[in-house]
């Protein structure tokens, strides 16, 4: 009777657990399209659709930094500002020859993947080797040094090639020439080329990508460095690189994240990405669940979407914000409630066993 | 008759010393293929230390360890690894999150290796191996009877079977030499009893050299062909277990004068 399990022996652990993310989020997907296209949707809510699949993604991505590889990161935004930047000016460069939006999307967020992981390296490199916290400091730092970085470039582009300058506006474009960073003002005039399903494509690619990574023999080892580096060496495993390979994943779907956003907005400032933006997608991993990639993905999706919805409470706005992640942390962290959803759980999962 | 076996493990003059504290000094030490070898002394004698001057956790300060004809100089941890040295620890160090066979598989890191890139894509390749590993990781579970708990969560295992599990690790990396840091410790008579009968047929099963640090001198007197006795960092006797158990020296080591 028992169906032959088509993605092989690897991936019956937790098979259900990582199906229930993939099911979850597309019937979330079908709805709002469907929403969408009924036209039941208000626009603030069609605004943050997009936001909310970038965040999703970040903070997939940073799960798999701090939950399975127990590095604290403190600087995703950082990242996210590395893709997001780029992808503007990979966009900006190519509107007039790939005129196709969804080609220029695909190489847009490709660019920031490639310079989000590039900053991964060169950060991760000499960190890595190192015990204890100094990746959060120096994410922390990224972070900081990423936005002033940004906040002080001046770049545009005319027929004559590309200028650059830093700190004063140095460039002087010929007519029809374009910039594409302003300094503080940072990207302006950006084709809006982002969309939910483009999105929602980026959410299931990373989820693949992190559950792939995670149940294989790297995410093996990307484990056994976190419970225990020493034993983890004496078996062959090297520990800076097994590090490394987490946290460059990590960092390229900030990077992915942050082009997806980046080109979902004409206007960009380097500001958007500051520290409470990396903290706040630290909030979605900490109170989804540490390893746990769909409670990651909720906790993103209501604490997106609540300051908005709260927005007609006014003053009392982040008070209860800050009530229900009390209230999250409290209910997570509890006994009897997690024995109680475990039991719910075993008897929905032993009732679908029970039907095939 | 030893003379004419492969010496697999030649430590010569090995020393190291700690700022100011010669912890091991002039060790010589001989494990031959396929032996079980005893590395004893009163506690503070710097046995463990050894361990890991053989595994490169700490690099001696003096004398050369020779593994399997090549020089072990500058060599990593995981270099020793991959050469075929695998230990267990005397506090217990399994990866407590991951599954009983999860950390067997752990240990087959290098022994079936497959890029990242080739899982995040599922090729043909990572199946290929997968499906060696799976099988080969529970063959060893079975063998340390460990195939019903291959679920449960390392850090729930009981006791005895958390040392167990390790050995089994230690086994997955298909190892040379396998040094055991004070398997016994914490067992009772009985469970002792078995460990020995285990430490043999690992032996002979998979047809490696075991190096053991043991306080139970039952256990090290039933089944080392030869012991290597520390006393302050320095080798006190060398010899059969008779030689040992007769020697005065070792006597005095261990009761006083």
């Amino acid at each position: 009777m028992k169906k032959k399990n088509p993605f092989g022996r690897i991936l019956e652990r937790d098979q259900g657990r990582r199906a229930l993310s993939f099911i979850l989020i597309t019937a979330l997907y079908l709805i709002m399209e469907a929403m969408m296209r009924s036209g039941n949707l208000s626009s603030l809510f069609q605004s943050l659709l997009v936001p909310v699949c970038c965040y999703i993604v970040a903070a997939i991505g940073l799960n798999l930094n701090v939950g399975v590889s127990g590095e604290l990161n403190l600087g995703q935004a950082g990242f996210m500002s590395v893709g997001a930047f780029t992808a503007v000016c990979v966009s900006g460069y190519l509107s007039a020859s790939v005129p196709s939006g969804i080609l220029r999307l695909v190489l847009a967020i490709l660019a920031g993947i490639l310079s989000a992981a590039l900053f991964g390296i060169i950060i991760g490199i000499p960190v890595l080797k190192l015990q204890g916290d100094y990746l959060a400091i120096v994410t922390l730092a990224f972070g900081q040094i990423i936005k002033s970085l940004i906040t002080n470039m001046y770049l545009g582009f005319d027929e004559n090639g590309i200028q650059f300058s830093f700190v004063e506006n140095k460039t002087s474009l010929a007519p029809g020439g374009k910039m594409l960073l302003n300094g503080p003002m940072g990207a302006t005039g950006t084709e809006k080329i982002s969309n939910f399903t483009a999105g929602f494509i980026l959410i299931v690619l990373s989820l693949l990508v992190v559950y792939n990574l995670i149940y294989s023999r790297s995410g093996r080892a990307i484990q056994a460095c976190r419970d225990n580096r020493i034993a983890a060496e004496s078996i062959g495993i090297n520990i800076t690189s097994t590090k490394l390979l987490a946290f460059t994943v990590s960092s390229s779907l900030a990077g992915a994240a942050g082009a997806l956003y980046g080109l979902n907005y004409s206007t960009l400032v380097p500001a958007k990405f500051d520290f409470n933006t990396s903290i706040l997608i630290l909030v979605y991993v900490v109170l989804g669940g540490l390893g746990n990639m769909t409670g990651t993905m909720a906790a993103t999706i209501i604490l997106v979407l609540l300051p908005e919805l709260l927005r007609s409470m006014q003053d009392y706005r982040m008070l209860i914000y800050a009530i229900v992640l009390i209230l999250i942390m409290i209910l997570t962290n509890n006994d009897t409630v997690r024995t109680n959803m475990t039991r719910v759980k075993n008897r929905i999962f032993a009732k679908k066993e029970g039907r095939a | 008759m030893e003379q004419e076996r492969k010496a697999l493990l030649t430590v010569q003059d090995l020393g190291i010393d700690f700022g100011g504290l010669t912890a091991v000094n002039s060790l010589n030490l001989t494990v031959y293929d396929k032996e079980i070898a005893g590395l004893i002394g009163p506690n503070g004698a710097g046995k463990t230390t050894v361990f890991n001057m053989l595994t490169k956790v700490y690099e001696p300060t003096r004398g050369t360890i020779l593994f399997d004809g090549q020089d072990t100089a500058n060599q990593s941890v995981v270099d020793m690894s991959r050469a075929g040295i695998a230990r267990t620890f005397q506090n217990i160090r399994l990866f407590s999150k991951l599954s009983v066979l999860d950390n067997v598989k752990a240990g087959f890191h290098n022994r079936e290796a497959y890029s990242p890139a080739s899982a995040v894509l599922r090729l043909p390749v990572f199946r290929k191996k997968e499906a060696v590993i799976e099988e080969e990781a529970l063959k060893l579970l079975s063998i340390f009877s460990l195939s019903e708990e291959k679920d449960t969560l390392a850090s729930n295992l009981p006791y005895g079977a958390q040392r167990r599990l390790e050995i089994a690790r230690a086994l997955a990396t298909k190892p040379k030499l396998l040094l055991l840091d004070e398997p016994a410790a914490g067992m009772n008579p009985q469970e002792t009893e078995e460990l020995m009968d285990m430490i043999r047929s690992v032996r002979d099963r998979f047809a490696i050299a075991i190096l053991l640090i043991e306080h139970d001198m039952k256990l090290v007197m039933g089944i080392c062909e030869r012991i290597t006795v520390l006393n302050y960092g320095m080798m006190l006797a060398e010899g059969t277990p008779e030689e040992i158990r007769s020697n005065p020296d070792v006597i005095k080591a261990y009761l006083g004068e």
